[in-house]
């Protein structure tokens, strides 16, 4: 067992944790943030992305022992004082999900789109990075309008 | 996951202590393929000791030709570095193609290279850039470090801290990715450098990556894709499976050959 020291969505939190316990239980049991999903549990899916200081990273193929020190990020944490953040603005405008299980990964990894290329995204730039997140649903077309309408929004 | 218990090592030594007074242990930087093998229960170290704390072991460096990375780079810093784009493109476009944006954040090329899968990206191109790699106790030529499948010349507390090589006249990276996991069904790297080509190969054969000697000679004496056109690869070394069967790995390894050759700059 290890003591943990994570900031999650901008509170200190502290626990006694598993060294195996990985990020994604310590974030849905631990603290009870569900937003953060797993979906495939092999590191393939993208359902788990949080952002760990400002990356987005598979929070089931980390330990929370791993992420002690850090600040991490979640989907519950993105909205401020009640309004969405303009990526999931952007997600319910242009239709980005049907069963909205990949949606918060989703959502994650079109913030970090824009951290690492600027708000202004092609297509093809999109479809790329969309690697790591996989949708059974909506056959990506409206996530890739939604990331790129969102980058936009997230310029204003 | 079975149980385990880790510790971080603020130092190279600290680290090999570490493991010194471990049972089973292993080091573990972005853990990308460690924590999913522990997860599968294929891996079950009793300790984790964690390499990502110790300083002076990332980053990279290049000035002139000269290039070294350190073990703790992640495949996001070997393909933005700007420095190692101009000395080396092909190497930063190759760290770019491993895995998806989350997955290069966390993953080394140290962790790489100590893995040494059979279908990684990076030990074909330590081959093809003649590269050296350092350890806490010693250095070690491309050619004599990946020994095997999974198996490297490390002892078991030896640790990876960087690479480093002079950067090639050209070089080109190649990598025919299986259709679901992007992995390398077959990836070549081939380096012309001042005194002679290099080619390495990866994802294709039963021995993890390796050099393509009859490919070095022909482009050595005819720096052309149509150099390569009257070699066969051998199929009894190739790796065969649902996603390729031998034969097809083997026309594989030829036809991105000469697409590398094609595109080297």
């Amino acid at each position: 067992m290890s003591k943990v020291n994570i900031t999650v969505n901008g509170k200190a939190t502290s626990a006694t944790v598993e060294d195996r316990l990985l990020l994604v239980d310590y974030l849905r049991e631990g603290r009870n943030l569900t937003g953060t999903h797993v979906g495939c549990d092999t590191s393939q899916c993208g359902a788990c992305l949080v952002m760990v200081d400002g990356k987005a990273v598979k929070a089931c193929t980390m330990l929370a022992v791993q992420a002690d020190g850090t600040e991490v990020q979640t989907i519950e944490g993105i909205a401020t004082d009640g309004n969405l953040h303009p990526m999931q603005e952007a997600f319910r405008e242009n239709h980005g999900l049907q069963c909205g299980f990949c949606t918060p990964g989703m959502i994650m990894t079109g913030i970090d789109m824009v951290n690492r290329h600027g708000t202004d995204l092609d297509e093809k730039t999109i479809r790329e990075d969309l690697e790591g997140n996989i949708c059974r649903c909506t056959g990506y077309h409206n996530i890739v309008k939604s990331i790129a309408a969102g980058a936009k929004a997230m310029a204003n | 996951m079975y149980e385990t218990i880790y510790a971080r090592a603020d130092s190279v030594s600290d680290a090999a202590s570490k493991m010194g007074s471990a049972g089973d242990g292993k080091y573990i930087s972005g853990g990308m393929t460690l924590l999913p093998t522990m997860k599968q229960r294929l891996a079950a170290p009793d300790a984790l000791i964690d390499l990502t704390s110790i300083g002076d072991m990332g980053g990279v460096d290049s000035s002139g030709r000269s290039v070294k990375i350190g073990a703790l780079a992640t495949h996001n810093e070997v393909n933005s570095s700007s420095a190692l784009r101009s000395a080396c493109p092909a190497l930063a476009d190759l760290a770019g193609w491993i895995g998806d944006p989350a997955v290069r954040y966390r993953g080394t090329i140290g962790g790489s290279i100590a893995n040494n899968d059979p279908a990684a990206d990076y030990p074909s191109a330590m081959l093809a850039l003649g590269a050296t790699i350092h350890t806490n106790s010693r250095e070690i030529s491309a050619d004599d470090f990946f020994t095997g499948m999974f198996e490297t010349a490390l002892s078991d507390e030896e640790i990876v801290t960087g690479i480093s090589f002079n950067a090639p006249e050209k070089c080109s990276y190649e990598k025919f990715r299986n259709p679901a996991s992007r992995y390398a069904m077959a990836g070549v790297f081939v380096a012309k450098h001042a005194d002679g080509v290099r080619v390495g190969v990866t994802g294709a054969s039963q021995g993890g990556a390796y050099r393509w000697t009859e490919a070095e000679d022909a482009l050595n004496a005819n720096w052309s894709p149509d150099a390569l056109d009257g070699l066969a690869v051998d199929e009894g070394d190739m790796l065969s499976d649902i996603h390729a069967t031998a034969a097809y790995r083997a026309n594989l390894v030829k036809v991105m050959a000469k697409r590398a050759v094609a595109g080297a700059k």
